[in-house]
C-alpha cells in the first residue's frame, strides 16, 4: 500500500489500472479529461495492457464499451455532464444486454448556460437506465468505489453497468491524500472478468434480437429488476469483502455521522457531504444536536435504510445538488417516497444548493438547520441564491 | 468462378420474397466464411434472422443501436484482439440509412481511427423496414412516402462509396447480388485486406421499388447494365471498374421495371440519365489516372 497525494481524476485512473481494464474506450470532456489522459499514458506505457479506443464521441465510447464487454473484455469509459446525455440511448443498452460496463462520471452541469462546474443533474437525469450509482465524497473513495464497481457490476447475480460519481474540480481537480492498493490485493479482490456468456466466434448466437410483445421483453425487465434488488445484498458482502483484503473500511449506501441523539440530520451526497460533515461539528458546537446522513449509493436506492433513518429522526433536510425540473430535488423526492405509509413520519424538508457549481459553505448549511429547527416548510427551498432571499 | 459452396443463411428467415439484403447476406457470408462476427443495427436484418431465440444466420450477431455499429464493431475487434483473436471478421451490416445518415459520424469515426473491421452498407434506397421513408441514399426521381409535396426526390444521392474512399481507407467496393461472382470475389478480397473495409451493396427491395418480387435479379442486372450502379473498387486508393459495359443499356429500361419511378417526366428522366452519364465518366477518369493516395494506416507500416 502506498499513500500517494492524487487528484479524484488520479484517483479512478488509478483503479481502472489496478483493476486491469481490457477496453477502453473515451471521448474528452472537462472536467473527465485528466482521467482518459492519464489512461493513455498507462496504455502507451505498456503499464495497462489494453485496447484503447479514441472514439469521435460518447455515443460511439458507449456502444464500443457495450460491445467489448460482449466480446468478453472488462472495460472502462468516463464522461460528463453533455457526454453523460449523449450517452443517454446506450446506458439503457448497457443494462438491457446485461454488460458490466463501469464508468466514471465527473458530476458537471448541464448546459444552458454552459457551465462546468459541479453538479448532479447529468446523472440524476440517468436513474431510470438501469445503472448502479455511487457518489463518492473523496479521492479515496473514488478509487474505492471504481474498485468495488466491478466486484459488483460482475457478480453473475448481478450483471449491471456500474456509474461512479466524483464531484466536477471538487474532487476531480483537488489533491487529497489516496491509499493506492497493492496490485496483488487487487488481483485478489476482483478476479478476472469471466461473464456466463460471450460473443463466441463460430457460434449461432444472437444478442439484443427482437422480442413481441408476448414473448421475453417483459421477463427480461423482471430480470434486471431482480438484479437491481440482488445488488443490495451483493454490495453488502463486497463491502465486506473490500475491508477484508484492502483493511480499510467501505461505506454502506448510507452512512452516518454524529447521529446519536440527533433532533434534526441532513441527508445529502457527494463534496456537500463533506461540507455537511463541518457544519454538523458547528452546530454540535453551539449545543443543537444535529446529525448527518450520508447517501453513498444511489442506485439501487437504499430504501429501508431510508424508512430506518426516518423511524429515528423527527425532522430531516434533504439537499440536492441537483433539480428535476417539474417536481425538486431527485434525492428528497425518492426519500419522501421511501417513507410513504409510515406510522408516525418525520418532517421532511428539500433543499436545493450549489447547482452549476455554486459554493456551499459550512455556514449554509448551519443556517438552513437553525431555521428547520425553528420551523420552516416542507416545500422545497433554494439555498445560496444571489439577490433573492 | 464458382461460389463457395458454403451456406451461412439457413432456410427460414422472415424476409419478403425477392429480398436483395437476404441474397447480399447468404453471398456476403459464403465469401467471408464462419470466421465471422455481425454487427447489425435497427434494419431490415434487425428482424430477418426471426425473433428470439432462433437465428437464420450461422455466424454470431450481436444487435446494435441505430447509429452505432461502427463503434460497436470496434469494441467487439478491440475484445476479440485482447483474447487474442486477431482471425475474427468482425463484420457491421447496415442499411442506407444506419449508414448514409444516422450511422455516418461513427462509422467516419472508425474509418478515421482505421478500424480493422469491414463495414458493409447495403443499399435498398430508403428506410424500406419502417415502411418506405426516404434517406439520404435514396435517388433523384424516386418515390417513397416521405418525399413530400412532388412526390419524387429531387436532391442527389449520398454518394457512401466515395465518401468512404476519400478516408483514405485501404479497400472499398461497389457490389450487385445480380452478379455473384464479381460480389464474392470482392468479399474474399475484403477478408484478406486489414483494416477498414467498406462494401457498399445495391439490395433491391420489391415493396420499396415496386416491381413484382420475381423480378429482383433482372432489375439488380440493369441497374449495373446502364452504369446506375456500376462495379468498382477502390484499393489502396487506386480506382478500378470490375466490369465495363460493352454497350450501356439506357437508363429508363432500368426505371421502367419500378414502380418508384413511374411519375417521372420525360425531362427528368433525360436529367437522371444525364447525371447517371456523368457520374460514369468521372469514375472511367478516375480509374484510368493511376496514382499513389495515402493510407490511413501508412504511417503505423512505417513505424513497424
Amino acid at each position: 500500500m502506498v499513500r500517494e497525494l492524487l487528484s479524484g481524476n488520479q484517483a479512478v485512473a488509478e483503479a481502472v489500472r489496478l483493476a486491469r481494464a481490457q477496453v477502453i474506450a473515451a471521448y474528452p470532456i472537462t472536467p473527465q479529461t485528466t482521467i482518459i489522459e492519464r489512461l493513455a499514458e498507462l496504455v502507451g506505457s505498456g503499464e495497462l495492457e489494453a485496447d484503447y479506443i479514441t472514439v469521435e464521441s460518447e455515443h460511439s465510447a458507449m456502444a464500443a464499451c457495450v460491445a467489448a464487454s460482449l466480446a468478453g473484455a472488462r472495460t472502462f469509459t468516463a464522461t460528463s455532464s453533455q457526454g453523460l446525455l449523449l450517452m443517454h440511448e446506450l446506458l439503457h443498452w448497457t443494462s438491457g444486454q446485461r454488460t458490466p460496463v463501469v464508468m466514471a462520471n465527473v458530476n458537471r452541469a448541464v448546459a444552458p448556460p454552459w457551465n462546468i462546474w459541479a453538479d448532479h443533474s447529468d446523472s440524476m437525469a440517468q436513474r431510470d437506465t438501469g445503472w448502479i450509482q455511487m457518489y463518492a465524497e473523496t479521492n479515496q473513495e473514488a478509487l474505492d468505489a471504481t474498485l468495488f464497481a466491478y466486484r459488483v457490476a460482475e457478480d453473475r447475480s448481478v450483471m449491471l453497468p456500474a456509474m461512479v460519481m466524483e464531484d466536477a474540480f471538487l474532487l476531480s481537480h483537488t489533491y487529497m491524500p489516496v491509499e493506492v492498493p497493492e496490485a496483488s490485493d487487487v488481483d485478489a479482490y476482483l478476479p478476472a472478468y469471466d461473464p456466463p456468456r460471450r460473443l463466441e466466434p463460430g457460434e449461432m448466437q444472437l444478442f439484443g434480437s427482437f422480442s413481441p410483445p408476448d414473448l421475453a421483453y417483459m421477463e427480461f425487465r423482471r430480470d434486471i429488476a431482480r438484479a437491481m434488488e440482488d445488488a443490495h445484498a451483493k454490495m453488502a458482502e463486497a463491502a465486506k469483502r473490500f475491508e477484508r483484503v484492502f483493511g480499510r473500511r467501505f461505506p454502506g449506501p448510507l452512512e452516518e455521522y454524529r447521529t446519536d441523539g440527533a433532533d434534526v440530520v441532513l441527508i445529502a451526497s457527494g463534496s456537500i457531504a463533506a461540507t455537511a460533515r463541518d457544519a454538523v461539528d458547528e452546530l454540535r458546537r453551539s449545543g443543537l444536536k444535529a446529525g448527518l446522513v450520508r447517501l453513498f449509493v444511489f442506485r439501487p436506492f437504499p430504501t429501508d435504510e431510508i424508512r430506518r433513518i426516518a423511524e429515528r429522526f423527527p425532522l430531516i433536510g434533504v439537499v440536492d445538488r441537483a433539480y428535476s425540473s417539474g417536481s425538486g430535488g431527485p434525492l428528497a423526492t425518492e426519500s419522501k417516497a421511501a417513507i410513504m405509509g409510515m406510522r408516525d413520519p418525520p418532517r421532511v424538508e428539500s433543499f436545493i444548493a450549489g447547482l452549476g457549481g455554486r459554493d456551499v459553505r459550512p455556514e449554509d448549511l448551519v443556517a438552513i438547520v437553525r431555521r428547520m429547527v425553528k420551523g420552516g416548510g416542507d416545500h422545497e427551498q433554494w439555498v445560496g441564491l444571489k439577490g433573492v432571499t | 468462378m464458382t461460389l463457395p459452396p458454403t451456406e451461412l443463411v439457413e432456410p427460414g428467415h422472415v424476409a419478403c420474397q425477392g429480398c436483395g439484403a437476404a441474397l447480399s447476406m447468404r453471398l456476403l457470408l459464403k465469401g467471408l466464411g464462419p470466421n465471422a462476427m455481425l454487427v447489425v443495427p435497427a434494419c431490415c436484418w434487425a428482424v430477418i434472422p426471426g425473433s428470439m431465440p432462433g437465428t437464420c444466420l450461422g455466424v454470431p450477431t450481436v444487435f446494435s443501436p441505430f447509429e452505432a455499429t461502427a463503434a460497436m464493431a470496434s469494441g467487439v475487434k478491440a475484445a476479440l484482439r485482447r483474447r487474442g483473436r486477431e482471425d475474427v471478421h468482425v463484420v457491421g451490416f447496415a442499411g442506407d440509412g444506419g449508414t448514409a445518415d444516422i450511422g455516418i459520424q461513427a462509422l467516419s469515426g472508425a474509418a478515421e481511427r482505421g478500424e480493422d473491421i469491414i463495414y458493409v452498407c447495403y443499399d435498398n434506397e430508403a428506410y424500406m423496414n419502417t415502411g418506405i421513408q426516404r434517406s439520404g441514399a435514396t435517388p433523384p426521381g424516386a418515390w417513397t412516402n416521405t418525399t413530400v409535396g412532388q412526390l419524387q426526390k429531387t436532391t442527389m444521392k449520398k454518394d457512401m462509396p466515395a465518401i468512404m474512399a476519400a478516408h483514405g481507407i485501404p479497400y472499398v467496393a461497389t457490389l450487385n447480388p445480380s452478379f455473384p461472382e464479381d460480389f464474392v470475389a470482392k468479399a474474399q478480397k475484403a477478408a484478406r485486406i486489414r483494416g477498414m473495409r467498406y462494401l457498399h451493396i445495391l439490395a433491391d427491395c420489391p415493396t420499396g421499388w415496386k416491381h413484382d418480387p420475381s423480378l429482383m435479379v433482372k432489375v439488380g442486372r440493369l441497374a449495373t447494365q446502364s452504369n446506375v450502379w456500376p462495379l468498382y473498387e477502390v484499393e489502396d486508393g487506386r480506382w478500378r471498374l470490375t466490369r465495363v459495359p460493352q454497350k450501356p443499356v439506357p437508363v429508363p429500361e432500368y426505371l421502367r421495371e419500378q414502380g418508384r419511378f413511374s411519375d417521372l417526366s420525360p425531362e427528368a428522366v433525360a436529367s437522371i440519365q444525364a447525371a447517371v452519364d456523368m457520374k460514369w465518366e468521372e469514375l472511367k477518369r478516375r480509374a484510368a489516372a493511376v496514382r499513389e493516395v495515402p493510407r490511413s494506416d501508412a504511417i503505423a507500416e512505417v513505424r513497424r
